[in-house]
């Protein structure tokens, strides 16, 4: 079965974005495909490359940044959601004038029609953090 | 082939940004010629509430943002009578009045006809 996930709420101030990484791991374990997780709201957070957990606690963007390169998983951050919570990538950093961009590595920014398509192009759309 | 997706739009309109995203999803969504429908439920449905005027706190009016769903068809709007009914709302008191009341029991109905819900 063909899974996608969307992920609303930000990592280690909800158990949501922690969950949803585990229910990704455990979906691939069980054989199913995930096609893509897409970050909307404060969910964008994930998608920080700054996050700077102490070093006996989940690393989330790095978590999702290594299950996405061994199972090729899309790893899609809403644009209008995230410049908003300044995740920017160097692109949009140029275009909105920004010093600095922080959008970790493996994670691609785009609109949020990305989300609909995810629907789509899935069996099973799992939301956490709603 | 078209999906049947169901947007379900569960929180305030102020307060946080969960209604007014919810919203931009839905409108976003209009454009994949797919039979997208909305069901306000829970304190979702104070976004409901005419007369909205959140000027004061630096906000747009969501009654204002709702009432151009149709223009982007989304017309299947769907609205639960009880949780309109524990907040003290009248049905004929709310924006959006060719939404369809629906009780409990519609609502499971809805769910069930539905390919993809969308949790706001």
């Amino acid at each position: 079965m063909i899974f996608s996930l969307a992920v609303y709420s930000a990592p280690f101030s909800s158990q949501a974005s922690d969950s949803a990484y585990r229910f990704a791991c455990a979906l691939l374990s069980e054989g199913h495909k995930l096609h893509r997780v897409f970050f909307y709201q404060d969910g964008v957070h994930n998608a920080n490359q700054l996050l700077t957990p102490p070093q006996d606690e989940p690393h989330l963007s790095k978590d999702w940044q290594q299950l996405a390169l061994q199972h090729d998983i899309d790893l899609v951050v809403c644009v209008a959601a995230a410049l908003r919570r300044g995740i920017l990538n160097q692109e949009e950093a140029n275009r909105y004038d920004q010093s600095s961009y922080n959008l970790a590595p493996g994670f691609e920014i785009s609109g949020l029609g990305q989300l609909l398509d995810a629907a789509l192009s899935s069996d099973r759309l799992i939301t956490f953090g709603a | 082939m078209q999906k049947r997706i169901l947007f379900i739009s569960r929180h305030s309109p102020y307060g946080s940004s969960i209604a007014r995203e919810a919203l931009d999803a839905v409108l976003a969504s209009a454009a994949y010629d797919q039979q997208i429908s909305l069901l306000f439920m829970d304190d979702g449905v104070f976004q409901l509430l005419p007369q909205q005027d959140p000027s004061s706190i630096g906000q747009k009016s969501f009654a204002a943002m709702l009432s151009i769903l149709p223009l982007y068809d989304v017309n299947n709007i769907f609205v639960h009578q009880q949780s309109l009914q524990s907040r003290g709302i009248e049905p004929g008191d709310i924006i959006l009045e060719d939404a369809q009341i629906i009780d409990s029991c519609g609502v499971n109905h809805l769910l069930t006809q539905q390919d993809q819900l969308l949790s706001f």
